[in-house]
């Protein structure tokens, strides 16, 4: 076990999977001599070198495009977009070509790739170094998205999206980055993509969540315990395709569900996981499902007044949960 | 005296005659696609015609057992040059389960087949520049020698895909060939409304990689062309654009009347362009191709066609939950 | 030879009819399959239609400048073969699992939706023993819509200040529940808890009603039945032997009452609203109790019967209540409930009118007593009160002491000499 920041974990799992499998390579803009914009891909460059650390022109669809192609091949890209704000001219190759290889080729061809990219606010990103993305794609069949909250998932999730036979998106939070630390182990490890996680068991709120939230919810958690309200919460890990199944168990738990995004509100990824509650829950809830996300304005606002207005935090989720608990 | 301009491509006789064997199979399934959509029987069908001696040229410079290509939707020339045969082409346009491009799935003229190494395509013009890119990425990675070979039309020269894909391939100097078919026209749209450059050969120079413009109804100038640039490419010396010109004879689809938008005059002149014909005339005049190896090809490939068409017709579609299969990797079904 | 139909092909993706430009062959032609048969014009492209089939044209059916929709026939063909229909591929594996399977199939009986448990609280519906529709018996919210809409049918006349009575009631049986609530708040070491029943809940429902909805009023008469009992006393033995049941006093008590309700049809009505309604038939309830409940099967049309008839079906409604043999039918329709408290040992008692009904009649213990006679002398009668619980809105003091007086009356005469039990 050694203690990791999250950042740290994501590094670790690419070096090992690199060191495992020849076939795993990185290519983007700044991954290389630089070691990425914030130090993802540090030391990678001086092990395995240029050929499997590439540096790319600054051209996001080709980056992805590029990988696609080379997964056709056969070899097991990890393609990084710098910020996930930066994805969008890279949406036709992910959406159109990534996704649908396999099936459009009735499984002659597949795509098995990983694209991380660092999202999430709260850093002075303003409205392109802040956003949430990945409800843009999580309605896309073919595609998995896997968003970690820890550094010992990060590192698992990370290792078994690299091992995924089909595309994979990875989402990881900026703020995370540096923030959260967490023992890993030194073992090569995997996380099942597709499964859900509860992060504390509790009886009287049932909070759902995925990235940063995870942890805004587990400190709301521990204050709200000194009033006897016990929190319940579900880390998503993979927001795409949902782990049905893990949520209609957390939701039955309690019958009281807070689900908390930093995206904006309307269509959101918790838009998708009440429909399931919703759909298969009902008869188990005691209370309307519960939306906290973030206001429906285009992206956050650079003004620190605003971000903080704009971006969860532990307050919200305690307010939000305590209402919730009191219904 | 017709001049013998093979031999000196390195192209024997019996070569030219299999070049000329299959401009004339794709020709002919490209026409029985047609009545076979007029007849009602399939739903649409997106042609070749005009392009077989740029498709076939092309083909046959590339090793067809070694190398990728990623072609676009008219290129049924060269997938089947590549080993895709007349009776799955069929399967195809009547979209059934045995379709090895899809099993059904995608429309016609999306071509994929792995074992032949032909790159699955999309509908979204130019995603596959990239890909082939990739590809090419790959092999260099792998040390291995193939080519990647990448056809589009002229329109979709204009996308990004392709000024971001040619510029990474010529960055990384990589084994990858870029062939424009200019076929004069982006469905209406006519040259002079799609890109204000001479030739789009010249964008070459923008990517550091050398670029040509050639007659796109001689395969044996598209066949020297990619020669070339194949071997360019499996020197280590990196990508090339080739632009050929040709002629468009159908409109762009089933669904497109191009009277509306093209005049008399110039459906004429493609009609008298028409490379099916003019490479005919060339072998005959060099008494390659002789009536009875004319009658013969005429005859083999119109039973080919017969037979895949009755074949393919017959064929069993998809079982309806099909639609549910190949989303993700499957375990295998005991 | 086959006839084959040429039709119209569906020329472009969005394309739903084609125009027949002009013929290109005629009838008796012979065609190959491939050929050209017509021009044909649509919004998106004008081509040839080819022959489907190798033979010789037949019919002609659309003619030039004809507008046909796709798959019309616009000819037919006559051929050598038959044509093998499409067929679809098998191997292909039919199941395909489904990602969760959440639907069970036990009972969704207890499954109250949101909109069914608001529904249920704001009318003081009692969902146990509401019928289901939905799947696995659930109740939809359907099934309460009904409940509400058909509750008010008996009591769509109602006025105003009779709805308000009604929300009254609801008030009430809620403060049942929720006394039941604060009772097992209090539940403690070695109390019993027993669960309320189906038929325990409708009980008291009813009590609840009835009380709430109806002004209750009393009168208490007493009644010298000595002659009544001797005479019975003296046919006991042999009817029972002759009949194979009891002769009971409540017999003698219910064919009296349902002799004087002939005279006073008023006390045999039941409150409408804006009306009363008086009933026809005399069907007289009566009570009777087993450990646990209550029940009132009805006996029909007691004014035609003798005495023997009705303690004959007063022992075989008894028997049906012990057996719980007892049907619906034989509880439906009472217009008047005689109760015989007596049984019990009781010489007064207040009863609750079995609602919907205008009156019930408690029929008490029969004691012997010291009574005054006419001469002043004093002597041990057999003595009975009976005790009448009236609707006020119905009935008054005047005419519920008349109908008394006509039952003591009838029953003081009660005799070997002056009734015959036949």
């Amino acid at each position: 076990m050694t203690v990791l920041s999250y950042m740290d974990a994501i590094t670790l799992a690419m070096k090992e999977e690199m060191e495992r499998d020849e076939r795993v390579f990185i290519l983007g803009e700044d991954v290389g001599v630089k070691g990425g914009v914030f130090k993802a891909t540090q030391g990678l460059y001086e092990q395995f070198g240029e050929e499997r650390v590439i540096d790319t022109p600054l051209a996001e669809s080709a980056i992805v495009g590029v990988g696609v192609g080379a997964a056709m091949y056969g070899l097991r890209p990890i393609a990084e977009m710098q910020f996930a704000d930066f994805i969008m001219p890279a949406v036709n190759q992910i959406i159109s070509e990534a996704s649908k290889i396999r099936y459009r080729s009735d499984n002659d061809w597949s795509c098995p790739m990983v694209i991380r990219a660092p999202f999430g606010g709260g850093v002075h990103g303003a409205l392109y170094h802040s956003q949430s993305v990945e409800a843009v794609f999580a309605n896309q069949p073919g595609l998995k998205i896997v968003i970690p909250s820890t550094p010992y998932d990060a590192k698992g999730l990370l290792k078994a999206a690299i091992r995924d036979d089909d595309p994979v998106l990875f989402f990881e939070h900026k703020r995370a980055y540096r923030l959260i630390k967490d023992d890993v182990p030194d073992d090569d490890y995997t996380i099942e993509i597709g499964k859900a996680d509860v992060k504390r068991e509790g009886e009287d709120v049932t909070v759902i969540t995925y990235g940063l939230c995870v942890h805004f919810a587990l400190q709301a958690a521990e204050r709200l315990e000194k009033d006897g309200i016990d929190v319940h919460i579900l880390d998503l890990r993979t927001i795409y395709p949902l782990d049905q199944e893990a949520i209609i168990k957390a939701a039955k738990k309690t019958g009281k569900v807070l689900l908390i995004t930093e995206d904006t509100k309307e269509g959101s990824v918790m838009s998708e996981v009440a429909a399931i509650i919703a759909e298969y829950a009902l008869f188990d809830l005691d209370a309307p499902i519960k939306r906290l996300a973030g206001p429906d304005v285009p992206a956050m606002p650079y003004a620190p007044t605003m971000e903080k207005f704009f971006m969860m935090n532990p307050e919200k989720v305690e307010q939000a949960i305590r209402e919730l608990a009191e219904f | 005296m017709t001049e013998n301009r093979h031999a000196v491509s390195g192209l024997s006789d019996e070569d030219v005659l299999n070049m000329y064997r299959t401009m004339l199979l794709a020709r002919r399934i490209d026409e029985r696609m047609w009545l076979l959509n007029r007849a009602g029987k399939i739903p649409f069908v997106i042609s070749c015609q005009g392009q077989e001696a740029t498709q076939v040229g092309a083909a046959f410079a590339l090793d067809q057992k070694k190398d990728y290509i990623a072609p676009y939707y008219r290129d049924l020339a060269v997938v089947l040059h590549f080993g895709m045969t007349t009776k799955e082409l069929m399967l195809s346009a009547f979209a059934k389960a045995e379709d090895p491009n899809s099993g059904g799935k995608q429309m016609p003229g999306h071509f994929g087949q792995k074992k032949n190494r032909i790159i699955t395509g999309s509908s979204p013009v130019t995603t596959q520049v990239p890909h082939a890119v990739g590809v090419a990425l790959a092999g260099k990675m792998q040390k291995k020698d193939f080519v990647t070979f990448v056809t589009l039309g002229e329109g979709s020269s204009n996308q990004g895909d392709f000024h971001e894909g040619a510029n990474f391939a010529g960055v990384h100097k990589l084994p990858v060939i870029i062939m424009i078919e200019n076929n004069r026209y982006a469905i209406s749209v006519p040259l002079k409304k799609q890109f204000a450059c001479e030739k789009l050969s010249d964008r070459a120079a923008g990517y550091g990689m050398p670029g040509v413009t050639v007659n796109g109804d001689d395969p044996i100038e598209v066949y020297k062309a990619v020669k070339e640039a194949a071997d360019r490419a499996r020197e280590g010396k990196g990508p090339s654009l080739i632009e050929t010109v040709c002629y468009r004879l159908t409109a762009h689809s089933s669904d497109d009347d191009q009277r509306q938008y093209r005049s008399e005059e110039d459906l004429a002149e493609g009609r008298a362009h028409d490379p099916v014909k003019s490479f005919a005339n060339y072998l005959k005049e060099l008494n390659i191709l002789t009536p009875e190896i004319e009658e013969k090809f005429q005859n083999d490939i119109m039973a080919e066609i017969d037979e895949a068409t009755e074949y393919a017709e017959q064929a069993p579609y998809a079982a309806p939950e099909h639609a549910l299969k190949y989303v993700y990797a499957e375990q295998e079904e005991l | 030879m086959a006839i084959q139909n040429i039709v119209m092909p569906q020329l472009g993706e969005s394309v739903t009819e084609g125009t027949i430009e002009k013929w290109l062959i005629k009838p008796g032609d012979q065609v190959k399959k491939y050929d050209a048969l017509a021009e044909v014009q649509t919004d998106k492209v004008t081509a040839e239609l080819p022959s489907s089939f190798t033979g010789t044209i037949g019919e002609i059916i659309a003619q030039e400048g004809d507008t046909i929709a796709v798959g019309e026939i616009v000819c037919t063909i006559q051929i050598e073969e038959a044509v093998v229909s499409e067929k679809t591929d098998t191997n292909v594996p039919k199941t395909i699992e489904h990602v969760t399977a959440i639907s069970s199939e036990k009972s969704m009986k207890t499954r109250y939706s949101p909109a069914v448990g608001r529904l249920a609280t704001e009318y003081q519906i009692d969902l146990s023993q509401v019928e289901g529709s939905g799947a696995s018996g659930r109740i939809t919210r359907k099934d309460i819509q009904k409940i509400i809409d058909m509750g008010a049918i008996p009591r769509s006349a109602l006025q105003t200040t009779e709805q308000s009575t009604r929300v009254a009631s609801q008030q009430a049986i809620d403060e049942v529940n929720l006394k039941a609530d604060s009772l097992v708040q209090s539940f403690s070491t070695g109390d019993v808890e027993i669960p309320v029943s189906g038929v325990r809940r409708s009980i008291a429902k009813n009590m609840v009603t009835s009380t709430q909805e109806i002004p209750h009023a009393w009168m208490m008469m007493e009644v010298d039945v000595t002659d009544l009992v001797s005479y019975r006393d003296s046919i006991k033995e042999d009817f029972k032997k002759k009949e194979g049941y009891n002769l009971t006093y409540f017999a003698f008590f219910v064919k009296a009452v349902s002799q004087a309700l002939k005279e006073f049809p008023m006390m045999n009505s039941q409150w409408h609203g804006d009306k009363i309604i008086q009933k026809k038939d005399i069907n007289l309830s009566i009570a009777v109790a087993t450990e646990d409940a209550l029940f009132v099967p009805v006996i029909h049309h007691a004014d035609d019967k003798s005495i023997k008839g009705i303690a004959k079906e007063i022992h075989e409604l008894a028997q049906k209540v012990r057996n719980g043999k007892l049907k619906p039918e034989d509880m439906q329709g009472g217009t008047f409930t005689v109760n015989n408290t007596g049984s019990f040992g009781s010489v007064q008692s207040m009863g609750i009118i079995n609602y919907p009904q205008a009156a019930i009649l408690q029929i008490e213990s029969i004691v012997k007593r010291p009574v005054i006679m006419n001469g002043g002398m004093f002597a041990a009668r057999d003595m009975v009160n009976i005790c009448l619980s009236i609707d006020h809105r119905i009935l008054d003091g005047l005419i519920s002491g008349k109908f008394l007086a006509r039952i003591k009356e009838i029953l003081e005469n009660t005799s070997k000499e002056s009734t015959s039990i036949y």
